[in-house]
């Protein structure tokens, strides 16, 4: 079968003024099916990247093509149909007066009968692990909790593509393992299932399928994350993170203690622990 | 002075169907000069605490005592009582102004870039500042001050908040609390969302901050940052206080971490694993991964 592409970018340039250029001829694929973790520090263009795929931004040249169809003013509604988009801030997200409207919300609007609206309702919301909160007041939950919320009420219209801009910034560790487990968990039972992850986790962005680098809106770097964290000294100089084994190999070569240089705990003990 | 709760506990939309106890006798005591994490699970009554700790919330019950400023609820109504006018008892009233208070205590929400609102950072940063009743020259002098401590130059002052990046806007709402000069700084998760790059100036900043004798509270996930920066932690769950001690105890109470879902940074599991299987390294020395092999290179010319 012939490998699907459900979103490229081609040569895309967008300035958010005229005189300024936030994403410089930027092109890209993601394969249908694909985890693509796309990093690159504040302010390197990543959320605007979102903004256009979903066609709430426009670009000033190049196009964006969903599954092979072109962004046009005139299918962008039918297109975003296949896109759900998970902000960063939770709160800009909430209409619903009890978590349980909130996540009806998004299948009101896709006239879903009400007699099947409970049992999706109920479904998402234990997924996400929030079904003894459906009658909770969104304003009254916690910032972790009401991004969780978010994510029922998107994966509730079944996306084709998923886009998570630093949707796990605000969960604590416990809740962040969560929803990243759940997310891989939905990828199983839905392998076409796109996913696209803005994300300043390292170990997230290590364990996709595809890594893209964006620094100050150009593309810096594109490929697996073994070709992307190849070179250490390259991330670091764009104000990323690497692993944490990569870090400590650098901290011995500074420190004349190259002898030590591990990739694992398990080797690094070896080295130490006589 | 320090800050004093006793037997706190908050109840949100009290007397509705959506009531919902969010904190739950909380006691506690923070020293002055202090440098304190609170951390968490989500909900677990983190935010609604340090609410309290300038004011903007008044415990349904129990007592909250800010340096000599006391807030509570009598009868319905709020109280606000300022201890050193008790004291002294030569002042008819002895309430304060909760504009003191706020002034002593400044907090800085979750994602305050959201709350940026002015056409330029200038105004942004002087808001404040004019409302505790700085002139505009003042305010545009402590402005001044406040952009450059955030890491920010000058030239951001004249430009709109809404054409910085999320990282730059978060400096410049913080920077507008830094600009009331607060003795204790209170920040809500200060840190999510950052570059790595970012969280680490935007902690080095408060440590300077500690460092010039001020209180720093922050409530964070990141346990690297608890590990590295903080001298005390607190740990709440469901709305109640589990303990209150330092990271270097935390990290090493492995009962209490798998009760409490806490995932020590790898870098302090790391170091343990080495001194578990015979590395002569001190524990209390590891705060990073530089600090890490500064101790394995310690050990190693022995």
């Amino acid at each position: 079968m012939e490998e699907k592409i459900s979103v490229e970018l081609q040569n895309i340039t967008f300035g958010y003024s005229r005189d300024v250029t936030n994403i410089d001829n930027i092109s890209f694929r993601v394969q249908q099916g694909e985890y693509l973790a796309l990093i690159g520090h504040n302010g390197s263009g990543k959320s605007t990247i979102a903004r256009l795929i979903t066609g709430l931004l426009l670009q000033r040249s190049g196009d964006i093509k969903i599954f092979g169809e072109i962004m046009t003013d005139d299918n962008v509604l039918k297109l975003r149909k296949d896109i759900g988009i998970i902000f960063q801030n939770p709160d800009n997200q909430f209409i619903g007066s009890t978590v349980r409207d909130d996540i009806a919300f998004g299948l009101e609007n896709d006239c879903v009968p009400e007699d099947q609206m409970e049992s999706i309702v109920e479904e998402y919301s234990s997924k996400v692990g929030m079904s003894n909160f459906l009658d909770k007041e969104p304003t009254n939950l916690s910032g972790g909790q009401k991004q969780r919320v978010a994510i029922a009420g998107t994966l509730a219209r079944h996306p084709k593509i998923l886009i998570m801009d630093e949707s796990t910034s605000m969960l604590d560790p416990k809740g962040k393992r969560e929803i990243l487990n759940l997310i891989h968990k939905i990828k199983e039972e839905d392998p076409l299932l796109t996913i696209i992850s803005i994300t300043h986790d390292i170990q997230e962005a290590y364990n996709s399928d595809h890594v893209i680098v964006i620094s100050n809106g150009t593309k810096m770097l594109d490929g697996t994350p073994d070709e992307v964290f190849a070179d250490s000294q390259k991330l670091i100089d764009m104000k990323l993170d690497i692993p944490f084994f990569k870090k400590l190999n650098i901290e011995f070569d500074d420190n004349d203690l190259s002898k030590f240089k591990s990739n694992s705990l398990e080797s690094l003990v070896a080295k130490l622990c006589r | 002075m320090s800050i004093k709760l006793t037997d706190v506990s908050y109840t949100y939309s009290q007397k509705t169907p959506f009531a919902f106890e969010a904190l739950k006798h909380v006691s506690l005591n923070i020293k002055d000069h202090s440098f304190l994490a609170l951390i968490g699970e989500t909900g677990s009554g983190k935010s609604t605490l340090v609410q309290h700790l300038n004011g903007l919330l008044l415990p349904t019950s129990g007592e909250v005592q800010i340096n000599n400023y006391i807030l509570s609820i009598e009868n319905g109504k709020r109280k606000y009582i300022d201890i050193t006018k008790v004291q002294k008892k030569k002042y008819r009233k002895k309430q304060f102004d909760i504009r003191d208070l706020r002034k002593y205590a400044g907090l800085v929400f979750q994602f305050p870039e959201y709350q940026l609102f002015e056409e330029t950072v200038l105004k942004d940063i002087s808001f404040g500042p004019k409302n505790f009743g700085a002139t505009d020259e003042e305010a545009e002098k402590m402005a001044k001050e406040a952009i450059q401590l955030v890491g920010l130059d000058e030239t951001y002052l004249s430009r709109s908040p809404f054409e910085l990046s999320g990282g730059e806007k978060r400096r410049v709402a913080i920077a507008g609390i830094i600009a009331l000069n607060p003795s204790v700084l209170i920040l809500d998760e200060p840190t999510a969302g950052l570059d790595p790059q970012g969280e680490r100036e935007m902690m080095e900043l408060f440590k300077n901050i500690y460092d010039s004798g001020k209180s720093i509270i922050l409530v964070t996930h990141n346990m690297d940052i608890v590990l590295k920066y903080v001298e005390e932690v607190i740990v709440m769950k469901d709305g109640q206080l589990l303990a209150q001690t330092t990271p270097l105890k935390l990290f090493q109470d492995e009962k209490f971490l798998v009760n409490t879902a806490i995932e020590p940074p790898f870098v302090f599991k790391v170091a343990k694993e080495l001194m578990d299987n015979g590395l002569k390294i001190e524990l209390e020395s590891i705060k990073d991964i530089p600090s890490l092999v500064k101790e394995i290179k310690r050990v190693e010319h022995e």
